[in-house]
C-alpha cells in the first residue's frame, strides 16, 4: 500500500503552508516598519503569528520526512534514494543532508530557530529584521515547493515528498502504479560517520547565522539608524564566524578521518565556497569591533557584512546549480533549481547594494587622517588582507561560472581550474596567512593602548626578540628550510607571543575581555599545525623494490603491495597484512572473515571459532552474530624495530553507486605525529579467480597432514541434517569434515561438505581466503576410515596501501579548540553588553 | 595623498595581480594534439583532456595494462576529437574505472606518453541514482 497521506498530502501541504506563511509574515513585518505605535504593534503581531506558523510548518516538514525515512516508505523517492532498511537510526538524520531538498530544509530550520531567538531578544528591531528573515525563508521554502505553474509548465522547487512513480519514468509504474521498491539504495557510505551527523548541521548553523548581522545591517540602513545596528549585530557576527569556522574545521576533520586523499583540506570548490564567506565574515567582525570602540570603519563594516551574506548566496548558487559540474567531486547534482537560485542571489544582491547606494551619503564617516600608529590602521589593513585572501580563492573557483556565463553568449571558453589546486592555492594563501598573522600581532599592541612610534617600538621589542629566539629554535629543531614556511612559522609564533603578552595583562584586569587574544592564539596554533602537517606530510610507503613499469620516467611508486601474511619493510616498521575483517553490530569489534560462516542473510553470520577481542570471548563457536557487511577492514600489523606492535584497520568498500572503491583510512596517533594508512587497491571481486589444478591428500580422523606447507588436522567428521540451498530427502546423506589448519598467526577452520543425494555424490568445498586455498571432500573410504581431500590454490589475497606521516597535526586540533574558546569568551562579553544596552534604552 | 588612498591603490593593485595570476595559472581543456604542441614548446604546464576509454566494437574497454606490482597502469583514451592516446597513471587502477562514461585526465606529455597526475571519472550514477533496477 502506498502511504500517500503522510507525504503526498500532509508533506506537500506543510511545504505550501510554510511558503505562504513566510510571504505573509514578510508582508506584515514590512507593513509594521515606520508606522505609529498601535499600527506597528498590530502588524508586528501578524508578522510574528505568520512566522510561528511558518516555523511550525518547517518543523512539521522535517518530522514528516523523518517519519518517511524512519518507516522505510520507499514509495517516496527521497527515502528510496537516500536510505535503506539496514541504515542505523543515527544515520537517518544524515539522509537529510545527502539530498539537496533536505539540506535546504536544514538551512530553513536553523533560520526558524534563529528568527525566533532574534524576535524575542530584540523587539525594537523586530519589524525590519524579521522582514529580511521571512523573505529569505520564502526563497528557501520555494526551493522545496515542487509546484508546477500551469500554462508555462515551469516547476518551482523540488519537493522531498515526491513519490517514486512521479519521480521516474520506469516502465514498472505503467504496469503497476502501486509498485514499492523492496529496499532503498542507501546512504552514501562516506556520510555514515559520526562527524557527518554533526558537521553539516554545524556548518548550516554558521551559514544561517550570517543572516542575522546582514538583517540588522539592512534594518539599520532602512531605518537610517546607521550606528545603532552594530551593537545587537556584533554577538551574531561572532557567533556565525565561530560556528562557521568550527563547521569548516569539523569538515576537515571528517575528511581527514574518512576520505583517503591524505589530508583535511583539498581546495575543492565546495570547500572554497564556505571558506571565502568565512574570511569576509571574520573581516567584518573586526571592523565592527573597531567601530564599537572608536566609531570608525562604519562604512566598511556595512560593506563587509553585506558582502559576507552575498558570498553565502553565491556559494549556494555555485554548489547547487550544477555549474561546477566537472570541477568538483562533491557538489550536488542539478535539480533544475539554477534559475531559482540565481533569482535568490540577485534579489538580495540588488536590494542590499541599492539600499546602501541610496543611503551612502547619509552614513556618518570620520574624515580623520589614517595614521600608521593607530589601531584603525591595523584593523583596516588586516580586514583588507583577509578580503584579498578570499578574493584570491574566489577568482579561480569561479572559473566554471565564468565558462557557463560565456556559454550563454555562445562563446566556448576552455579555461580549466588550476591543475593542482593544493599546490596552487597553498602558494598564495600561505603568504596571506603570514601577513594576517603579522598584522594582527602588531595590531594587538595598538588595540589596548594608544602608542606613538617610540612607544610602539618599546612595546614590541621584547615580543619580537622572544619570537626570533623561539622561531630560530623551532626552525633548527624541525629542520624546515623553505623560506615561505620559515616566514609563516615566525609570523605565527609572533602572533602567539604578542597575544600572550596582551593576554597576561588583560587577565589581571578583566578576564572577560580576553576572548580576542585567546582566539588569536588559537588561530596561530591552527596555522602552525597546518604548516607542519601539510607542508611536511610525507609518503612513507615508498616502493623501493625496484619494480618499474614505465621506463619513460623514473617514477617512485608511493604505494606498497602487501600479500597476506607476507611481511614487508617500510621505514622503521615491518608491515604484515593479516586478513580481512568485518565489524559486528553489538560490540563493534573486528572479526576475521575466515572465522565466520555466511548465511543467506547478508547481515547475519555464524562463528566458526570462538571469537575474541582483547582476550575476552565475545562469541562462542556456533553463535550467530550481526555484522555490518558493507565494509571490509584490512588488518595491517605494524611492528617497529624494538618489537612493539600495533594494528591498523583501514577500511574499504566496493560501492557501485560511488564509482568503485571507497576507502577510509585508519590513523595511529602519536603525540607528535599521526601515521595515516589507507587502502589504494584490492582485487576486483568481479574478476574470475584462477584456481590451480587439484591436488589430492588422504587422511584419517585426528591425523595431521600437509596442505601447501601448512600443517592441517582432520578434527572430526560429522553428519549434518540441513545444508543451506540443498533439500535433503529420505535416504540422502550429508557429512561435514572439520579441518583445522595451523597458519602463521592463527588457526583456520574449513568445513567442506560431502553429500549423497539421489545416489549422486555432491561436494561443497570451503575456502580459506587468507591462505588462498580451497578444500573439497572428494572421497570417503569407509573400508579404511580414510578421507580424500582435493586442494586447489590461487594467488594470495593482496592489498595495495599507502601510508603517510603527518607531523604535529595535534597542534591544529588543539588550536581549533583554543580558537573556539576565544570566540565563546568574546561572544559572552558582547552579548552581555548588548543585553545591558537594550535594557537601559527601553 | 592620504594614507587611505595609498592603501586603496595597493589593494586594487593586488586584486588585479590576483586576476592576472589566475589567468596565467589556470589550466585549460584541450585535445591531445594541442597537449602535444604544448609539450613540444617545452611547456610542462598541466592541462585537462576530456575523453572516453578506448573500446572495441563490442563495447569492451581495450588497452588497459597494469604493472606487475599493480601499483600503476596505462590505458588508451580517445579524446573528443577522436584521437587515441596512451595515458600513464602512477597509481593503482581505480576499481570502477572501466565503467566510466567520461574520463578527464589532468597532466602533460612526457616523451610520447601522456602522464596523468589526476584522473576524474564521470560514472553513470554518482550521487543520485536514477535507474530503478528490476527486482
Amino acid at each position: 500500500m502506498i502511504h500517500d497521506l503522510i507525504g503526498d498530502f500532509f508533506g506537500h501541504l506543510f511545504v505550501i503552508i510554510a511558503f505562504v506563511a513566510s510571504i505573509f509574515s514578510a508582508i506584515s513585518y514590512y507593513m509594521s516598519v515606520g508606522k505609529p505605535l498601535d499600527e506597528n504593534l498590530f502588524w508586528k503581531r501578524w508578522g510574528r503569528t505568520f512566522f510561528y506558523v511558518h516555523g511550525a510548518s518547517v518543523i512539521a516538514i522535517v518530522g514528516t520526512l523523518f517519519l518517511i525515512i524512519y518507516n522505510h516508505y520507499f514509495e517516496y523517492h527521497y527515502a528510496w534514494s537516500h536510505s535503506s532498511k539496514h541504515l542505523p537510526v543515527e544515520y537517518m538524520i544524515s539522509c537529510f543532508w545527502e539530498g539537496q531538498e533536505g539540506s535546504f530544509l536544514l538551512w530553513a530550520f536553523w533560520h526558524v530557530v534563529l528568527g525566533v531567538v532574534v524576535m524575542n531578544t530584540n523587539r525594537f528591531w523586530e519589524g525590519p529584521v524579521m522582514t529580511v528573515f521571512a523573505l529569505v525563508q520564502a526563497f528557501l521554502a520555494s526551493m522545496i515547493l515542487g509546484v508546477v505553474i500551469p500554462g508555462i509548465e515551469y516547476k518551482i522547487g523540488s519537493s522531498p515528498f515526491i513519490l517514486m512513480r512521479d519521480a521516474m519514468d520506469a516502465p514498472i509504474f505503467q504496469t503497476n502504479p502501486n509498485f514499492i521498491p523492496e529496499d532503498g539504495t542507501g546512504l552514501n557510505a562516506l556520510l555514515q560517520n559520526y562527524w557527518m551527523v554533526i558537521h553539516p548541521p554545524t556548518l548550516f548553523l554558521g551559514y544561517a547565522a550570517m543572516l542575522v548581522p546582514f538583517s540588522y545591517c539592512i534594518a539599520g540602513l532602512w531605518l537610517k539608524k546607521f550606528k545603532e545596528w552594530v551593537g545587537p549585530a556584533i554577538p551574531w557576527t561572532i557567533f556565525s564566524s565561530a560556528i562557521l569556522g568550527l563547521g569548516i574545521l569539523m569538515g576537515g576533520y571528517w575528511a581527514y578521518e574518512t576520505l583517503s586523499f591524505g589530508g583535511y583540506w583539498n581546495w575543492d570548490p565546495v570547500e572554497n565556497a564556505v571558506y571565502v564567506p568565512w574570511l569576509v565574515g571574520v573581516a567584518s567582525l573586526h571592523t565592527m569591533i573597531l567601530f564599537r570602540s572608536n566609531a570608525t570603519a562604519l562604512k566598511l563594516s556595512i560593506i563587509l557584512t553585506i558582502a559576507s551574506f552575498i558570498l553565502i548566496l553565491y556559494s549556494t548558487f555555485m554548489t547547487r546549480s550544477g555549474v561546477l559540474g566537472d570541477a568538483s567531486v562533491h557538489s550536488f547534482t542539478d535539480l533544475g533549481l539554477s534559475g531559482q537560485l540565481l533569482i535568490y542571489l540577485v534579489f538580495f544582491t540588488v536590494w542590499s547594494i541599492a539600499l546602501s547606494v541610496v543611503r551612502w551619503k547619509e552614513i556618518p564617516s570620520t574624515q580623520k587622517e589614517l595614521s600608521t600608529y593607530t589601531k584603525e590602521f591595523w584593523v583596516f589593513i588586516g580586514a583588507a588582507v583577509l578580503c584579498l585572501m578570499g578574493f584570491q580563492v574566489l577568482v579561480p573557483t569561479s572559473i566554471p561560472v565564468y565558462n557557463s556565463f560565456m556559454g550563454l553568449f555562445g562563446i566556448d571558453s576552455n579555461i580549466a581550474p588550476p591543475a593542482d589546486p593544493v599546490v596552487y592555492y597553498s602558494k598564495f594563501q600561505l603568504w596571506f596567512a603570514a601577513a594576517v598573522a603579522i598584522i594582527s600581532g602588531i595590531g594587538q599592541f595598538f588595540f589596548w593602548k594608544n602608542l606613538d612610534k617610540a612607544g610602539f617600538i618599546k612595546a614590541v621589542l621584547p615580543s619580537l626578540m622572544l619570537t626570533l629566539i623561539v622561531s630560530a629554535l623551532g626552525i633548527v629543531l624541525s629542520g624546515i628550510g623553505e623560506i615561505s614556511f620559515i616566514v609563516l612559522l615566525t609570523a605565527a609564533i609572533f602572533l602567539i607571543i604578542s597575544n600572550l603578552n596582551v593576554l597576561i595583562k588583560i587577565l589581571k584586569k578583566n578576564p572577560k575581555l580576553s576572548g580576542g587574544a585567546i582566539a588569536h592564539i588559537g588561530i596561530a596554533m591552527v596555522l602552525i599545525g597546518i604548516l607542519f602537517s601539510s607542508g611536511y606530510s610525507t609518503v612513507i610507503s615508498l616502493n623501493n623494490s625496484g619494480l618499474k613499469f614505465s621506463d619513460s620516467k623514473d617514477f617512485n611508486n608511493e604505494n606498497l603491495l602487501l600479500f597476506v601474511n607476507d611481511p614487508v619493510k617500510m621505514q622503521e616498521f615491518e608491515l604484515t597484512y593479516q586478513g580481512d575483517f568485518v565489524e559486528d553490530r553489538q560490540y563493534r569489534s573486528y572479526f576475521n572473515k575466515t572465522d565466520l560462516e555466511y548465511t543467506n542473510n547478508l547481515y547475519k553470520v555464524v562463528a566458526k571459532a570462538n571469537l575474541k577481542d582483547n582476550g575476552t570471548t565475545l562469541y562462542k563457536k556456533g553463535d550467530t552474530l550481526e555484522i555490518y557487511p558493507e565494509n571490509t577492514y584490512y588488518k595491517i600489523q605494524y611492528k617497529n624495530e624494538s618489537g612493539g606492535t600495533f594494528s591498523l584497520y583501514p577500511r574499504a568498500q566496493i560501492n557501485e553507486g560511488m564509482g568503485g572503491l571507497l576507502a577510509s583510512p585508519d590513523i595511529k596517533r602519536f603525540a607528535s605525529r599521526d601515521l595515516y594508512t589507507h587502502i589504494s587497491s584490492i582485487p576486483n571481486p568481479e574478476e574470475p579467480v584462477n584456481w590451480s589444478e587439484q591436488e589430492e591428500v588422504t587422511a584419517k580422523i585426528g591425523e595431521k597432514f600437509f596442505i601447501n606447507d601448512y600443517v592441517a588436522v582432520l578434527d572430526s567428521i560429522n553428519p549434518v541434517q540441513t545444508i543451506e540451498g540443498v533439500t535433503l530427502n529420505e535416504g540422502d546423506i550429508a557429512i561435514k569434515a572439520m579441518v583445522r589448519i595451523m597458519g602463521e598467526i592463527k588457526d583456520y577452520y574449513v568445513e567442506p561438505v560431502f553429500i549423497i543425494k539421489d545416489k549422486m555424490a555432491g561436494r561443497i568445498g570451503d575456502e580459506v581466503s587468507d591462505l588462498a586455498f580451497k578444500i573439497t571432500l572428494l572421497h570417503v573410504h569407509p573400508d579404511t576410515n580414510e578421507f580424500t581431500f582435493g586442494i586447489q590454490t590461487r594467488q594470495k589475497n593482496w592489498i595495495v596501501m599507502k601510508a603517510l606521516e603527518k607531523p604535529m597535526i595535534n597542534i591544529l586540533w588543539i588550536g581549533t579548540l583554543v580558537l573556539m574558546f576565544g570566540f565563546t569568551v568574546s561572544f559572552v562579553r558582547r552579548f552581555t553588553e548588548f543585553l545591558k544596552s537594550r535594557n537601559t534604552t527601553s | 595623498m592620504k594614507t587611505i588612498h595609498i592603501i586603496g591603490i595597493v589593494i586594487v593593485a593586488v586584486a588585479i595581480g590576483i586576476v592576472i595570476s589566475t589567468a596565467e595559472d589556470a589550466s585549460a581543456y584541450v585535445s591531445f594534439e594541442e597537449a602535444k604542441n604544448i609539450a613540444i614548446n617545452n611547456d610542462d604546464k598541466k592541462i585537462h583532456v576530456v575523453g572516453e576509454l578506448q573500446k572495441d566494437p563490442a563495447g569492451h574497454v581495450t588497452g588497459i595494462q597494469t604493472s606487475p606490482d599493480k601499483l600503476s597502469f596505462t590505458f588508451m583514451m580517445v579524446d573528443e576529437k577522436g584521437e587515441a592516446q596512451q595515458v600513464y597513471y602512477n597509481e593503482p587502477i581505480p576499481t570502477d574505472f572501466t565503467k566510466s562514461e567520461k574520463v578527464v585526465v589532468v597532466g602533460n606529455y612526457q616523451d610520447n606518453t601522456f602522464v596523468a597526475s589526476k584522473i576524474l571519472l564521470k560514472c553513470p550514477s554518482k550521487y543520485q541514482e536514477n535507474e530503478l533496477k528490476e527486482i
